[in-house]
Parts: C-alpha cells; structure tokens; sequence
C-alpha cells in the first residue's frame, strides 16, 4: 500500500483561490490547527468554507475570517466569533446558516451518493426559504441538498499509513462525514502507525477516503 | 431569596425523570445538571458527539468538552459519536426532553431563540434539530428581557427556531404549559401574585383551577 504520508511543506499545492473545503471541529475541538494555519500563512483567498461553526477568533478556522480569506461561509454557528457576524451584517461575507443536524446530513449526502435528505427540522423557519417540501404519509420535511467539497481537511487522533484513522472523543464531530465528501481529504494526525497497527474492527474512517497524512506529534 | 436561573434550573430539573435522555442548551438549561434530585439517573446528550456528559470540570481533556465548550467529563456507560449520529439520536426520538433558553415564546408553543435581524445573529447551531426531535420541549427563561420587556407573547415577531414546537416554559415567575387553548399557568413563585405575573407576560393566560406554588423552590 502507498505510504500516503506528507509533511506539511508540502501541503501548499492542495490550496488554491476559490477553492471549497470542508474544515472538520467543532468550536475547535478536532480542528486540524497546523492545516488551518497553512492556508492562513499561504494567503489563500475567496474560500468557500464549511464548517459547524467559527470557532473564536484566534482558534480554529476563526482566524480564516479575522483574516477576510472567505468569501462564502456555510455553518450553523457564528455567535462565538463575533468578526464573523460584523463581516456578515456589513455584507462582506455571504453567510448560509444550517441547523446543525442538517449540515451534517448534507455533508453525509455529499459523500453518499444521494440526492438530498428530508428533514421536518426547519419547517415554518426562514430556513425552508426557497426549498422544495415534500410532504410524506401526512409530515412535511424540506428537502436539503448534498454539500460536496473540493478538499476536506480533518482531524484525528491516530492513523496507520493507509490513512484508516481513529478519532479521539469530542473530536470527532464532523471529521468522518467530511472525510466522505470532498475530491481531496487531508488528515491531520497527532500518531502515525504502520500499516496493521490499527485493529479493522476500530477503524472509524477507512484508508480509502484519506488521501493525505500529516503528523504533528508520534511518526 | 434564591436568584432567578437558580430558581428556573431547580424547577425544570423536577421535570425529568429516572432513564431520561435529556439535551441541556447553553447558559442556563446547563444548570439543570446541578439540581437533579437523588434517585433520578438521566443520560445528558451533548450535541457535539456524545452521550453521558459528566459535570463540568470533572475532567481538563481538551478533546472532551460539552456543547459550550467547556471540558467536562464522561459517566461510565457514555458513548461517542459523530455529528450524524449525534443528530440522528436527536431527530429520531430517541431524546426525552431538551431544556432551551428562549428569547421569546408565544402562546401557540412558537420558539424564538436564535437571531435578532441586524443585531445579533448567533446561528441556530443544533437547536432547530432539538426542538423538532425532543419528545418534550422545555423553555428555562428569565420571565423578561434585561429591558423589562415581555418574552412571553401571543404572537412571536423574532425568526422562529420552531413552530409549535414548545410543551412547558419554567420562568422565576411560574410554570406554564402550552395546551391547545393557550397558555396555562400551572405553578406561581411564592410571594409572586397573579397579577405581576399578567402583567410581565404579553399574551393572555389561563389560570388553572389548581395554580399551586412553585415546586422545590422554596
């Protein structure tokens, strides 16, 4: 198997203008931090970013809007980083708001293969706003869309070189559900093992869908 | 005389009951885990990918926080999980009750909870999701705004989190239950008349004809 194994030098190709990405975490719990700062330091811009949320300003993908580099933002919170909702309100950033539940059902769609989930969460909100309702044995649910991205950045608390990963407890969030959606899934480990190191049975994302390891820690 | 959310936290934690799976929002619903009486063992869902939330500060692990961020632990027989399944436990029915702050609330059970257009948008993060999964909605709200104003209402004019959606709001004023008719008070703070109560709530109630005081409030 192909040692898939990078250091984080060499992740600058991955990033480019305009792009879509995924960032994994959740206030910044299992955000891939040297991975977010890579993009800082290389001064990507017009970023399409999905994300549970925005995390504070100086943790997580919070510094990818101090810094204006996104254009786009789809998450379902914004509260704890208040540049976020300035940006918003001043128009500067275009903000898409998704209930949680319903971010993470479209980021599983995106890497599914389905065409959309149905959700009753919503209806009667402004989120049903400009989507469809189906209405099925008598509820109403909005239809919602797949979410797909060009690259995933995740992070994880262990992988083996083949990229199968383990996650560690709250840090898990919305990793493996990105790791499914994107062109390209970079994992941010902070353990690297070899290739059989890792029990199958406690493979929580397989090798298949990792297509790049950075370690910061144990390699 | 006991402060106002500590008031609220001890009443609403009277609502649960032994075998529950309970979702507590941020600020105030958290306090709910301080006051669960003895003999009650509920499972706290947190939304960000677990279930089994300890108290917090039983732990410094920062890969182990609860919904607000704050480290917290795990009780023995707790499980993780990602966002989906976190979700999927939450819309499925599988979450008895979910304890929500409120910004307003009217008396067709409608939730306003998560903007203010042009002031104050925080995003609606996992709420939307709880209030139309949770077998039983809770809403744990001072009774009025910093401004004196009502968040009681008949109709509410803030985006909603839900319609419909809200079974009982615990306020340091009183207990009220949406029930088809409207809103009915159920529970009076002691030393609170019915009156002050009309007059700081900006919908009509109903006074149930077995108004009692406040429970384990005093």
């Amino acid at each position: 198997m192909k040692n898939k194994q990078l250091n984080i030098q060499q992740v600058s190709e991955y990033f480019k203008d305009g792009m879509t990405v995924m960032v994994g975490g959740f206030l910044g719990v299992g955000t891939p931090e040297r991975l977010v700062n890579a993009i800082s330091n290389q001064g990507i811009k017009n970023i399409t970013l999905i994300t549970n949320d925005t995390s504070l300003p100086d943790k997580g993908v919070g510094q990818l809007i101090v810094n204006r580099q996104v254009k786009k933002l789809v998450a379902s919170h914004i509260g704890t980083n208040p540049e976020t909702g300035k940006q918003m309100i001043a128009k500067e950033l275009d903000v898409e708001l998704v209930p949680q539940g319903t971010l993470a059902e479209r980021i599983r769609c995106g890497g599914s293969g389905l065409g959309g989930v149905l959700t009753p969460t919503g209806v009667g909100t402004i989120v049903e706003e400009n989507k469809q309702k189906i209405c099925v044995d008598g509820r109403v649910y909005l239809l919602e869309k797949p979410l797909h991205a060009d690259i995933a950045l995740i992070k994880a608390k262990k992988a083996d070189k083949a990229g199968n990963i383990i996650y560690d407890k709250a840090a898990r969030n919305f990793n493996p559900l990105m790791a499914m959606a994107a062109d390209v899934v970079i994992a941010e480990v902070n353990e690297l093992v070899e290739i059989g190191e890792i029990v199958p049975d406690e493979v929580m994302t397989t090798g298949v869908l990792v297509d790049k390891i950075i370690c910061v820690e144990a390699c | 005389m006991m402060k106002a959310k500590e008031q609220i936290a001890r009443r609403v934690a009277m609502e649960l009951k032994d075998g529950d799976v309970v979702n507590l929002g941020i600020g105030l619903p958290t306090m709910v885990a301080n006051y669960i009486p003895k003999g009650i063992d509920v499972m706290l869902e947190s939304e960000n990918g677990f279930i089994g939330l300890g108290a917090v500060g039983e732990s410094t692990d920062p890969n182990l926080v609860n919904a607000g961020g704050q480290p917290c632990g795990i009780i023995p027989g707790g499980a993780m999980f990602d966002s989906a399944m976190s979700f999927a436990l939450i819309r499925g029915g599988h979450v008895d009750v979910t304890v929500l702050g409120g910004l307003q609330v009217d008396q067709k059970g409608n939730l306003a909870n998560w903007m203010i257009p042009g002031k104050m948008v925080p995003g609606m993060g996992g709420a939307m999701d709880l209030v139309i999964g949770a077998k039983k909605v809770i809403v744990a709200m001072e009774h009025c705004s910093k401004d004196g104003s009502a968040k009681i209402l008949n109709c509410c004019n803030l985006p909603l989190t839900g319609k419909g959606v809200v079974d009982l709001i615990v306020t340091e004023l009183g207990v009220f239950r949406v029930i088809k008719e409207g809103l009915l008070l159920e529970e009076i703070a002691q030393g609170v008349n019915i009156e002050t109560v009309k007059n700081k709530t900006g919908a009509d109630l109903i006074i149930s004809k077995h108004l009692i005081y406040m429970k384990n409030v005093s």
